[in-house]
C-alpha cells in the first residue's frame, strides 16, 4: 500500500483526538483506532514507516504508532 | 383500486383512548370516540355502501352514497362524515334509504360508459360493486344529454393511464395526492357537471408535478385511474405480501400475480413501516426483474480480454473454488476477501461473511455500507453503544421540531418524505441543514423555519456552533444528562464547544451561514418540544462523517431529545438492507451484533457454531482491498450484489486495482461494471426470486417472499453455500430460515426474532429477546445501551478539497427519487422517463460567468480525473457549488470524486470536491476509453461460448 496513503488516514484520525486536552487519552484513542480497524498488513507498514524516522505523522501519530510497535501484538 | 380481501372500512381509525357505545341496525357496538359512524357499521360487519370515502383518506362527504338515519336526527346524514355518539340509534337500510341510494347510483351510471364487460377493472370496481349493492335496475337517462363520455385519455405516464370518461369526480385522487402523497398535484378544475380532475393546470400527468407515486392509482374506485399492466395483462388472481427491495423505508407490497407474472405491486395498507403508501420506484419500477440484459447462466473466463463461457452452476462453481485456493496457496490465506450487498437479504448478507471468515479463513470481508453510512455505525456505537438510528418511522408524528441535516426524504426516502410533510402540515417546525435548496426547504403547504445553507464540507463546523449556542445560552437539559449521561465526558464537551472558535459568530465564515440563522435554529430545537434529527448521506460521506455524527448524537443527548416517541437521531438508510447488512457482520472487524472480532468470548461463541479457528485481527475494508490489490497482496474477491466499480469513488483508481487481480466473482443480475472486470458471472436472483428479511432504516424486519422461481435457477443463497462447500467449508442449509435461526441462536439482539414470529406479527425491530420479546420501536428508553451516553468532542477540521484558483467549485453528490443508487434496476425500467442522464446543476450566476448554457456540454475535472455532463442551470444549488447524480456508469461523476474518505471508516467524501468547469464539445478521455472497454465487454459477453457449443 502506498505510503502517502496511510500517512493520510492516520494524521485524519490523529485529527479527530487532536481537540482532546488529555494527549494520554489522544495517544491511547489513536492507538485503540489502529488496532481495531487497521487490517494488520497496514498497521505493519504505519510501523515501518515511523521506524525508518518517517516525518509526515502528526506527533501524537507517530507515538501512537511506537506503542503499537511496542506490544508487536501484530 | 386494489384487489384484496381487505375491508375498506370507510374512515381511517381513531386512536381515542375513550370508548363510545352506539346500535347500529339493532346490534350494540363500542368503538373508540372520533369513529365515524361508517367505520362504526363496518366493524361490526354492516357494509354501508360508498364512494367518496376510503380507510386511507379523511372523510369528504361529496358522494352522499352513504347517507343513513339517526333516530332523533333530521334528514339523511352522511355516515363517513358522522362521527359516532354516546346511545345514538343508526339505520342504515330501510326502503326510502334504498330509493335514494339508487337514484345517486343512478345518476352517476347516467354519465358512464357502460361497457364494464371490456372494461379494465371489471370485477374490481367499487362503482360496479356499489350499483349492485344498491339493485340498480334501470337508468332513465339516457346518453342523448351533455356527458363525458368522448373526454380524452392521458397516457403520458409510463405506468399508469388516466381517462376521463370514467370518473366520477370522487375527489379520492386529489385528496390521496394530498394527504398520502403531499404533493398537491390535482385539482378538481370547475364546478358543478363541469367539474373534472386535473393534473396541475390541465396539464399531462407527465408535464404536472406528479411524481408518480400511485396513490391516486390506488385510491381511484373506477378505471379512471388505472395501471398500464392490468390494462395490457389483465387483474391479478393471488397476491403475496413482500418487502420493497429499493430504499431503507422498506416499503411492505402485496405483489399481486398471475401464475408466476408480477401485474402489479400494491403497498400494503398493513405495513408497519408505510401504511399502505409507495413510490414510483416500488410500486411501479419493477420491470428489470425480467429484463433481457438479465443473465441466467454461470460464466467463465481465465483473462478479463477473453469471451466469456456459458457454463453449469457446478462447473462455475468449481472453476472459481479452485481459483480462490490457488490464489491462497500462492499468495496466502489473506490474498482473498468478499463483499456483501446491501441490496441481498440478511440471510444472503450473513452467508457471505461466514463464508469469508470461516471458509477463507480471514476477515477480509466487508460492504457497500462502507461507502455509505460506515459512519453511522462508529458514530453512534461510541456515543449511544448501538449502532442504529434510535425510532421507528411513526415516531415522526410525535416531533414538533425536525432537523433535516444532509437528507433529501421526498427524492431518497419518499414514503418517509411524505410522512414527515404531513406532520409539518400539521404544524411542526422544520429546520434544513444542506448546501441545496431540497424539496423539502419549500414545496405545497411545507416552508422550512430555517434552512441552513451550509457550504459543503463544513457539517462539523456547523452542528458544533449549534451546540455552542445550547450550552452557553443554557438550552441544555441538565437533568437528563445527569440521570442518563456520563457527566464527565459532557463536563468536557461543554467546556470545548462553549470555546469562542465555536461560536455560530466565528463559524458563520466558514459555514457561510448567518450567525443569528444558527443561533435561531438552535434555539428552536433545544426548546420547541420533541425535537427529533433526520440525517442522510450528506452527513456521513465526508472525510468528517463520522465527527458530524457524534456532534448528532451530542446534540439530542444535551437536549435530552432521546429515548422517548417522537425525538432521537434518525440515520435514514440509502438502500434497502444497508442496516440489515451492517448487522449481520458484514464489517471486516466485527461478527453479526457489531462485536469486534478480537473479544474472545465472542469469538470462542462462533468458534464453537462454526466448527473451525477464527482470526482476531479486523480484516481489509473496501478501499484498503483496493490498495492492497494494487500493491499484490490482494488477489481474488467474492463479490455479491455490489457495483464498485460504478458506485465506488476515484474509479479510476478501482479500475486499475480490479485489472490487477487473478480472480473476481461477480454474481448480480445483470453485467454490471464490476463484472466487466470479472473472471466468473454467477447469475443472481432478484427479490421476487427469494425467500429472506430486509431490515429497514428504523431496525424493522420484514420478509422478503419468493413470487416467481429465480431465472437462473438458484437462490442467492443457495449459490453462496455451494461456493463454500466447494472451498471446503460445509453448509447445507434446506432454507433462509434456518440461516435466521443460527442468527438468532448467535446474536443478542436477534435473539427471539425467527420466521414464524415475523409471520405472526408482519415484521419485528430489533433488538428482540427476552428483555424485548415483541421487539422494540424506541431504543435507549430507560438506559443507554452503553450504560451512560457519551459525548465526544467534534473539532472542525477542513476537509483537503477546498475551492482554490485551479478547482474553483464545489461538486456535491446526490440522487433523485426515479433513479436508484448505480441504477442497474432503475435504468432498466421506464423510470429513464423522469430522468435519462446525470447533469450537472450549476447556478445561473456561475454558468453566466462561464458562457454555459442549459443543456451545453461541460468538462468537470478534479485532481482524480475529468468526465464531461450536461449542464442544468438552476438556483437550488448555490453560487460556488455545482452538483451532480451518479445513477449512470457513462457520467463519470466517481472519476472525479477524490480519494479523501472519513477519518474513521474510510467512507469516501463523495459530497465535495473542488471542481474546475469549462464548456467542452466532446467527451473527456477517460469517457472515450472506458466506452470502449465496456463496449468491448459487452461484445465479449455476447460473443459467449454457449454451454452446448463449450461441450
Ligand atoms: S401519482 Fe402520486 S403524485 Fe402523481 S397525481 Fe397521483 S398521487 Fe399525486
Ligand atoms: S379519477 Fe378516480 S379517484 Fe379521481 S375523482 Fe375520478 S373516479 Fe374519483
Ligand atoms: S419509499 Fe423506498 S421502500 Fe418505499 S416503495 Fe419507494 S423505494 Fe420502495
Ligand atoms: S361515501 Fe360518504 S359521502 Fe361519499
Amino acid at each position: 500500500m502506498e505510503n502517502q496513503n496511510l500517512i493520510k488516514m492516520a494524521n485524519n484520525i490523529g485529527a479527530f483526538f487532536n481537540s482532546e486536552p488529555d494527549k494520554a487519552q489522544a495517544v491511547a484513542g489513536i492507538e485503540q483506532h489502529l488496532k481495531s480497524f487497521w487490517e494488520p498488513r497496514m498497521r505493519r507498514q504505519i510501523i515501518d514507516y515511523v521506524q525508518q524516522d518517517g516525518t509526515e505523522l502528526m506527533a501524537i501519530v507517530a507515538e501512537a504508532v511506537r506503542n503499537l510497535a511496542a506490544q508487536r501484538s501484530l | 383500486m386494489i384487489i384484496n380481501n381487505e375491508t375498506d372500512y370507510g374512515t381511517p381509525a381513531s386512536l381515542s383512548a375513550n370508548l363510545v357505545t352506539l346500535e347500529i341496525d339493532g346490534r350494540k357496538v363500542t368503538v373508540p370516540e372520533g369513529t365515524s359512524v361508517m367505520r362504526a357499521a363496518g366493524e361490526t360487519g354492516i357494509n354501508i355502501p360508498k364512494l367518496c370515502a376510503t380507510d386511507s383518506l379523511d372523510p369528504f362527504g361529496s358522494c352522499r352514497m352513504c347517507l343513513v338515519q339517526i333516530e332523533g336526527a333530521r334528514g339523511y346524514p352522511a355516515s363517513c362524515t358522522t362521527p359516532v355518539a354516546e346511545g345514538m340509534k343508526v339505520c342504515t337500510q330501510n326502503e326510502k334509504l334504498a330509493n335514494i341510494r339508487r337514484g345517486i347510483a343512478e345518476l352517476y351510471i347516467s354519465d358512464h360508459p357502460l361497457d364494464c364487460l371490456t372494461c379494465s377493472a371489471n370485477g374490481d370496481c367499487e362503482l360496479q360493486d356499489t350499483v349492485g349493492a344498491v339493485g340498480l335496475r334501470e337508468v332513465r337517462y339516457g346518453y342523448e344529454g351533455e356527458n363525458h363520455l368522448d373526454a380524452a385519455k392521458d397516457g403520458s405516464n409510463p405506468y399508469f393511464s388516466f381517462d376521463p370518461a370514467k370518473c366520477i369526480v370522487c375527489s379520492r385522487c386529489v385528496r390521496a395526492c394530498e394527504e398520502t402523497q403531499g404533493t398537491y398535484a390535482l385539482t378538481i378544475d370547475g364546478r358543478g357537471f363541469d367539474s373534472k380532475v386535473s393534473p396541475s393546470q390541465n396539464q399531462a400527468f407527465m408535464d404536472s408535478e406528479c411524481v408518480s407515486c400511485g396513490a391516486c392509482v390506488q385510491a381511484c374506485p373506477t378505471a379512471t385511474l388505472m395501471e398500464k399492466s392490468v390494462i395490457d395483462h389483465g387483474l391479478p388472481e393471488h397476491s403475496v405480501i413482500t418487502t420493497c427491495a429499493y430504499c431503507g423505508v422498506g416499503c411492505s407490497f402485496r405483489a399481486e400475480m398471475k401464475g408466476e407474472q408480477v401485474i402489479r405491486m400494491v403497498p400494503d395498507k398493513n405495513g408497519q413501516a408505510n401504511h399502505g403508501h409507495s413510490c414510483v420506484k416500488g410500486r411501479f419500477a419493477f420491470g428489470y426483474a425480467t429484463h433481457k440484459d438479465r443473465i441466467t447462466t454461470p460464466m467463465i473466463r481465465d483473462n478479463i480480454s477473453d469471451a466469456w463461457q456459458e457454463v453449469s452452476w457446478e462447473e462455475a462453481i468449481e472453476f472459481a473454488a479452485e481459483k480462490l485456493k490457488q490464489l491462497q496457496a500462492k499468495y496466502g490465506r489473506d490474498s482473498i476477501g468478499g463483499i456483501t450487498s446491501s441490496r441481498c437479504t440478511n440471510e444472503e448478507t450473513y452467508l457471505v461473511q461466514k463464508l469469508v471468515r470461516a471458509g477463507f479463513g480471514n476477515n477480509n470481508v466487508d460492504t457497500c455500507a462502507r461507502v455509505c453510512h460506515s459512519p453511522t455505525g462508529y458514530g453512534l456505537k461510541s456515543t449511544f453503544g448501538e449502532s442504529s438510528g434510535t425510532q421507528n418511522f411513526d415516531s415522526v408524528k410525535k416531533s414538533d421540531v425536525i432537523l433535516v441535516i444532509g437528507a433529501n426524504p421526498t427524492d431518497g426516502h419518499p414514503v418517509f418524505g411524505s410522512m414527515m410533510k404531513r406532520r409539518l402540515r400539521e404544524g411542526a417546525k422544520l429546520i434544513v441543514a444542506d448546501p441545496r435548496t431540497i424539496d423539502l426547504v419549500k414545496s405545497p403547504h411545507v416552508q422550512a423555519d430555517y434552512h441552513l445553507k451550509l457550504r459543503p464540507g463544513t457539517n462539523v463546523a456547523l452542528v458544533t456552533a449549534l451546540a455552542h449556542v445550547i450550552v452557553t445560552e443554557d438550552l441544555a437539559d441538565e437533568k437528563f444528562v445527569s440521570e442518563r449521561c456520563d457527566t464527565e465526558s459532557f463536563a468536557k464537551w461543554k467546556t470545548f464547544v462553549a470555546k469562542p472558535e465555536n461560536s455560530p459568530e466565528a463559524m458563520a465564515e466558514v459555514t457561510g451561514v448567518p450567525a443569528d440563522a444558527i443561533r435561531g435554529a438552535a434555539r428552536l430545537y433545544a426548546t420547541g418540544g420533541n425535537g427529533a434529527i433526520y440525517y442522510g448521506l450528506g452527513v456521513t460521506e465526508h472525510s468528517q462523517g463520522s465527527t458530524t455524527v457524534i456532534g448528532i448524537a451530542n446534540l439530542a443527548m444535551a437536549t435530552g431529545n432521546i429515548g422517548r416517541d417522537g425525538v432521537g437521531v434518525n440515520p435514514l438508510r440509502g438502500q434497502n438492507n444497508v442496516q440489515g447488512s451492517c448487522d449481520m457482520g458484514s464489517f471486516p472487524h466485527e461478527f453479526v451484533g457489531y462485536r469486534h472480532v478480537s473479544d474472545t468470548k465472542t469469538r470462542a461463541l462462533f468458534e464453537s457454531a462454526w466448527k473451525v479457528e477464527l482470526q482476531s485481527e479486523p480484516g481489509l475494508r473496501i478501499p484498503n482491498m483496493f490498495s492492497a490489490a494494487i500493491d499484490g497482496s490482494f488477489k481474488g474477491l467474492y463479490i455479491q450484489g455490489e457495483d464498485i466499480a460504478q458506485s465506488d469513488p476515484d474509479i479510476q483508481h478501482v479500475h486499475h486495482a480490479l485489472r490487477q487481480m487473478e480472480c473476481i466473482i461477480v454474481q448480480d443480475l445483470f453485467l454490471n461494471e464490476t463484472a466487466k472486470f470479472a473472471h466468473v458471472f454467477l447469475p443472481g436472483s432478484s427479490f421476487l426470486e427469494k425467500n429472506g428479511t430486509f431490515t429497514n432504516a428504523e431496525r424493522r424486519i420484514s420478509p422478503v417472499r419468493k413470487v416467481m422461481t429465480p431465472l437462473g435457477g438458484k437462490e442467492d443463497w443457495e449459490v453462496t453455500q455451494d461456493l463454500a462447500n466447494a472451498v471446503g467449508y460445509p453448509m447445507n442449509y434446506k432454507h433462509p430460515s434456518e440461516i435466521m435461526d443460527e442468527i438468532a441462536r448467535l446474536t443478542p439482539q436477534f435473539a427471539g426474532v425467527s420466521y414464524a414470529k415475523i409471520e405472526a406479527m408482519g415484521s419485528i425491530q430489533w433488538p428482540c429477546n427476552d428483555e424485548f420479546p415483541e421487539g422494540t420501536p424506541t431504543m435507549h428508553a430507560d438506559h443507554f445501551v452503553r450504560g451512560q451516553g457519551r459525548f465526544m468532542l467534534t473539532e472542525y477540521v477542513p476537509t483537503d478539497e477546498k475551492a482554490s484558483r485551479k478547482y474553483p467549485l464545489l461538486l456535491t453528490t446526490g440522487r433523485i427519487l426515479s433513479q436508484y443508487n448505480v441504477g442497474a434496476q432503475t435504468r432498466r425500467t421506464d423510470n429513464v422517463a423522469w430522468h435519462e442522464e446525470d447533469r450537472l446543476e450549476i447556478h445561473p450566476h456561475d454558468a453566466e460567468e462561464l458562457g454555459i448554457n442549459d443543456a451545453d456540454w461541460v468538462g468537470i475535472k478534479s485532481r482524480a480525473g475529468e468526465t464531461v455532463l450536461r449542464a442544468l442551470i438552476s438556483e437550488r444549488v448555490q453560487p460556488g457549488v455545482v452538483y451532480t447524480t451518479f445513477h449512470f456508469p457513462h457520467s463519470g461523476a466517481n472519476v472525479i470524486t477524490t480519494d479523501n474518505s472519513d477519518w474513521a471508516t474510510n467512507c469516501p467524501e463523495y459530497k465535495v470536491t473542488a471542481v474546475h468547469v469549462a464548456k467542452v464539445s466532446e467527451p473527456s478521455r477517460w469517457q472515450k476509453q472506458y466506452q470502449d472497454f465496456s463496449d468491448k465487454q459487452e461484445t465479449l459477453l455476447k460473443d459467449r461460448i454457449v454451454a452446448h457449443e463449450h461441450e
